[in-house]
């Protein structure tokens, strides 16, 4: 008798613990704190959703404790509300398609309209034009040009807040993906093709950003910092880098495209004056460079990791 | 080639695991040799044509299978929880869980579920064997052998390290230098072929062979599942079977199929792969259905709820599950158009999948639930399924996916439906249908403490992981920031609690074949379905007279008429197939041909493919055409088994 008991009362027990769990830590979560336009919608959405698959998880859970705990074989129950027979009932399973096919309805539309939305610069900062940045990945790094400042900066991102940021996505090998949880949403880097992703921060700070996509040996150490900062001290952040950060040759370029990890580096120039990874006839560009590296390990653990803050 | 070479050197770990592949291989040619028991090996097993047989072969190898990757699993939560320990380094990290992944899918799931198929389909149809029995052990070996060749990689050449989707640029021949990422290609590929001709011995079987009368919808759920698998498989495996030739081709061969040079096409793998690898997470989880619906009818001594629709819903899913496979990759960048296309398709799957779980729920209402293991198995598929689902249905919404994708949210929602859903039918159907395998039942008592521990520990282990992935954390990381140590140590202590479940799980099987009492009827369950018809042990024929079907639950029919399975006055010879060692010899040479080719030893390779043509060649002229088994035979074994 005992264990049928426990059985139920865990169910029982784990539902106020999960709302428990959701209502106090969710607010602390990266994704469902965002601090910006495009993080928000997508953290919108999310809630949106969560709050009827909570009621679906409540509405089976009840259910399922109410049957298992009127239906159990005890001792002497009689055959009163037993029905061996019962094999279906036309109307009510009606019911349970078309209640859950109008949810998916319910879902489908801010889905959409979302993924619409996703595809433009956010709405509120229209009035700007977004900053163009080149992201390329190459194993197992970060590089970012901005073409319009003619700067390039290594494994480091700076942004101005309330501008949108259109990212031209490109890998220079393996397939990654951009991801800065707290600004929004990820997407591919493929090399030999451009993706679009538009990001916004409203508030300054400094995010993490992460390649999320595996891609090898480096994957775990393919981070960066994003700094976003007022107007003002982007501007001041592109003109001091202009004047101090040195020139980036091809010779390299071609050096740092070597599969490994790499410090932060800051140059007063572009990769993108002789190779764009992101367009087919520049695809197999560093394949060919480095077609042999990969043979040797990085032989990365924990310790060696560290290294790539104290380079 | 050096030795060193050929062998992975350096790694402790692995070292200890070459250890004990030697010890635990001596151990095995020191028992049987010592008791004798050779020739017992290749008369009773590895020539058998028997599909019950086969069945406990897949079984058997599926639970190996299930140790390796809990293992490797174990391994990456230890990892995890002490990062700074070092227990493994990157490249190690990544090894392991590729092998994890591969395995689980490959290597345990699906053979553990046509390993039931194959015992139980045949029995629940009123069917003697397979409609290819020699089809039958061709594919066990193929697989076997898969398996073998998959898991060796590991002390042998390098195990493969870019993930269970093996994505190229990254799986390809620049990128992922060595054999390791041969063995991948060439293990499924092996594999591959098994399952690809079970799915289409196992078609013909059930649409051929059932009991006279039994028309489609009297057939048991779990049969249903398995066709409706079936048909998946035959349309799936064939999209696997040319991706692997690809990837291999450019491989050994310098094609450029997946490159990044010669104007190669990536991506395209990633759609092939999932093309299959979407209806593939189908394969694992209707069969799944099926045993939880066997289960929860029988003991909620309740007719099932809903059999229309059930089935109904079972080929819906199957259909929709070749239309979402983009969701996989939905930041890929194919726009807001196609990945709305999609998403709404994902969704849709959800509306036949709650049917379902309404129907289980309806079953249950007023009915008598009786909480044996089996049931409470099945009981715990229920609630856990449903936040697997629900949360898939997230993930299905593409924008906010682009969060969700490649963190943990999603490998918590993929565990939460493939254990909870797959795993979980595995351990109901094993316990299930254990009497009608081995002639006893499973130890309740230890069966309840190993689901107990395995079930919390399950939850312990992916619940917080939902969290940490909103927290940003992804997938495949070796080492993680502070921020998400608490709840990794969580669900590191989770997943030793499911390990100890299948130890005492594991025990459990030796306790129960010491101590446990020996049926005597072949109704163990008191079931509803003709597999329980049969006597225990089942005879080797099955039926010795096969019933007439005219009803849903056919068994509970025929013990309310007071019919069985035994009526000497029809009985007649009955044609059997002759056991033989073809299939296994044809799989080895073919295995060694793969082995060739995953060190691109191409001269090997080729002697190992026209060794298996020759194999071909000389069953193609075979004219073994079995034998009859004649009715005083009939007679007296049924005597014996029904006590008489």
């Amino acid at each position: 008798m005992k264990h049928k008991q426990q059985h139920w009362r865990r169910w029982l027990a784990l539902l106020p613990l999960s709302l428990v769990f959701l209502l106090s830590g969710c607010s602390e979560l990266t994704v469902l704190d965002p601090k910006g336009p495009v993080g928000q919608s997508q953290k919108d959405l999310i809630v949106f959703s969560l709050w009827f698959m909570l009621g679906i998880v409540v509405v089976v859970f009840a259910l399922f404790t109410f049957m298992v705990i009127k239906y159990r074989n005890r001792p002497g129950r009689d055959d009163k509300d037993y029905d061996p027979d019962l094999h279906g009932n036309t109307a009510i399973e009606i019911v349970w398609t078309v209640i859950p096919l109008i949810i998916v309805i319910i879902l489908s539309v801010p889905t959409v309209t979302t993924l619409f939305d996703l595809e433009k610069p956010p709405e509120g900062s229209q009035d700007k034009e977004p900053l163009v940045i080149y992201a390329t990945s190459a194993d197992w790094k970060w590089f970012f040009s901005y073409p319009e400042q003619g700067i390039e900066t290594v494994n480091y991102l700076h942004i101005p807040t309330d501008r949108a940021i259109e990212f031209r996505l490109s890998s220079a090998d393996s397939m990654a993906a951009l991801w800065i949880p707290r600004l929004g949403g990820q997407k591919y880097n493929m090399a030999g093709m451009e993706n679009t992703l538009y990001l916004e921060a409203d508030e300054p700070g400094v995010y993490d950003g992460r390649n999320s996509n595996f891609n090898g040996e480096g994957f775990t150490e393919q981070t960066f910092k994003v700094h976003a900062e007022s107007e003002n001290a982007f501007k001041e952040w592109v003109e001091k880098t202009k004047k101090e950060a040195p020139k980036l040759t091809q010779k390299k370029y071609n050096e740092l495209l070597d599969p490994g990890l790499s410090k932060k580096l800051t140059f007063s120039n572009t990769h993108l004056a002789w190779v764009d990874h992101g367009t087919n006839q520049d695809r197999d560009y560093a394949i060919e460079l480095h077609r042999d590296a990969y043979q040797e390990l990085l032989h990365l653990d924990n310790e060696r990791k560290d290294d790539k803050e104290h380079e | 080639m050096k030795l060193d070479e050929f062998f992975v050197t350096g790694e402790p770990l692995i070292y200890a695991g070459m250890v004990s592949i030697v010890l635990v291989s001596s151990a095995v040619i020191f028992l049987l040799t010592y008791f004798k028991r050779w020739g017992w090996l290749w008369r009773e097993w590895l020539t058998t044509v028997d599909h019950k047989k086969i069945g406990i072969m897949y079984i058997l190898s599926a639970l190996a299978m299930l140790f390796r990757g809990g293992m490797d699993a174990l391994m990456m939560r230890v990892q995890l929880a002490f990062p700074d320990m070092n227990f493994l380094n990157a490249q190690h990290y990544d090894e392991i869980f590729t092998t994890h992944g591969t395995v689980m899918i490959i290597f345990m799931a699906m053979p553990f579920l046509i390993g039931l198929m194959n015992i139980i389909v045949p029995l629940q149809i009123g069917a003697r064997d397979f409609a290819f029995p020699f089809v039958n052990a061709l594919s066990f070996w193929s697989f076997f052998f898969g398996a073998m060749l998959f898991n060796i990689s590991f002390v042998i050449g390098g195990s493969p390290d870019a993930g269970w989707t093996s994505y190229t640029p990254l799986a390809g021949a620049a990128m992922s230098p060595g054999p390791g990422q041969n063995f991948y290609l060439m293990g499924l590929q092996l594999s591959g072929i098994g399952t690809l001709a079970t799915g289409i011995n196992l078609m013909v079987t059930i649409l051929k062979m059932r009991a006279p009368g039994m028309k489609m919808f009297q057939m048991p759920i779990f049969t249903w599942s398995t066709l409706v698998t079936c048909f998946i498989i035959v349309f799936a495996f064939p999209i696997l079977t040319v991706a692997l030739a690809l990837m291999t081709i450019d491989r050994i061969f310098g094609a450029q199929f997946f490159t990044l040079t010669g104007e190669g096409l990536p991506m395209m793998w990633a759609n092939l792969f999932w093309m299959w690898g979407h209806p593939e997470v189908y394969i694992v989880i209707l069969p799944a259905f099926g045993i939880f619906s066997e289960v929860i009818a029988t003991f909620a001594r309740k007719r099932l709820f809903g059999y229309n629709a059930m089935v109904w819903s079972m080929i819906l899913i199957a259909g929709l599950s070749f239309l979402v496979w983009v969701h996989h990759f939905f930041t890929m960048g194919a726009g807001a158009f196609v990945n709305s296309v999609f998403s709404v398709s994902t969704m849709l799957i959800a509306v036949p999948t709650g049917v379902k779980i309404f129907n289980w729920l309806a079953t249950l209402y007023k009915s008598k639930i009786e909480f044996t293991t089996p049931m409470m198995w099945a009981l715990a598929f229920i609630p856990s399924f449903v936040i697997g689902g629900v949360t898939g249905v997230m993930l299905g919404m593409a924008a906010a996916d682009y969060q969700f994708h490649n963190s943990y949210f999603l490998i918590a929602h993929f565990h939460y439906v493939l254990i909870a859903g797959t795993v979980f039918a595995c351990f109901a159907g094993l316990e299930y249908w254990y009497p009608k395998m081995f002639g006893h039942k499973l130890n309740e008592r230890f069966g309840k403490l190993s689901f107990w521990l395995f079930v919390i520990g399950f939850h312990v282990t992916f619940f917080p992981q939902y969290f940490v992935g909103l927290d940003g954390m992804p997938r495949r990381v070796f080492t993680i920031i502070p921020e998400w140590m608490p709840l990794n140590v969580i669900s590191t202590v989770g997943a030793f609690g499911m390990g100890l479940g299948f130890a005492v799980f594991c025990y459990n099987i030796y306790y129960s074949y010491r101590n446990s009492k020996r049926e005597e009827t072949g109704d163990s369950w008191n079931g509803r379905t003709l597999e329980w018809a049969t006597p225990t042990p089942v005879p080797f024929y099955n039926f010795a007279t096969v019933p007439h079907v005219d009803k849903y639950d056919a068994f509970l029919a025929m013990k309310e008429k007071g019919e069985t399975t035994y009526d000497e006055d029809k009985l007649e010879p009955i044609h059997m197939p002759s056991y033989t060692g073809k299939p296994i010899i044809m799989m080895a040479i073919l295995a060694f041909a793969s082995f060739a080719l995953v060190f691109e030893w191409i001269t090997l390779a080729v002697i190992g493919l026209i060794g298996t043509l020759i194999m071909m060649v000389i069953r193609s002229f075979d004219y073994d055409e079995g034998y009859h088994v004649e009715v005083e035979e009939i007679k007296r074994i049924e005597r014996k088994a029904r006590r008489l």
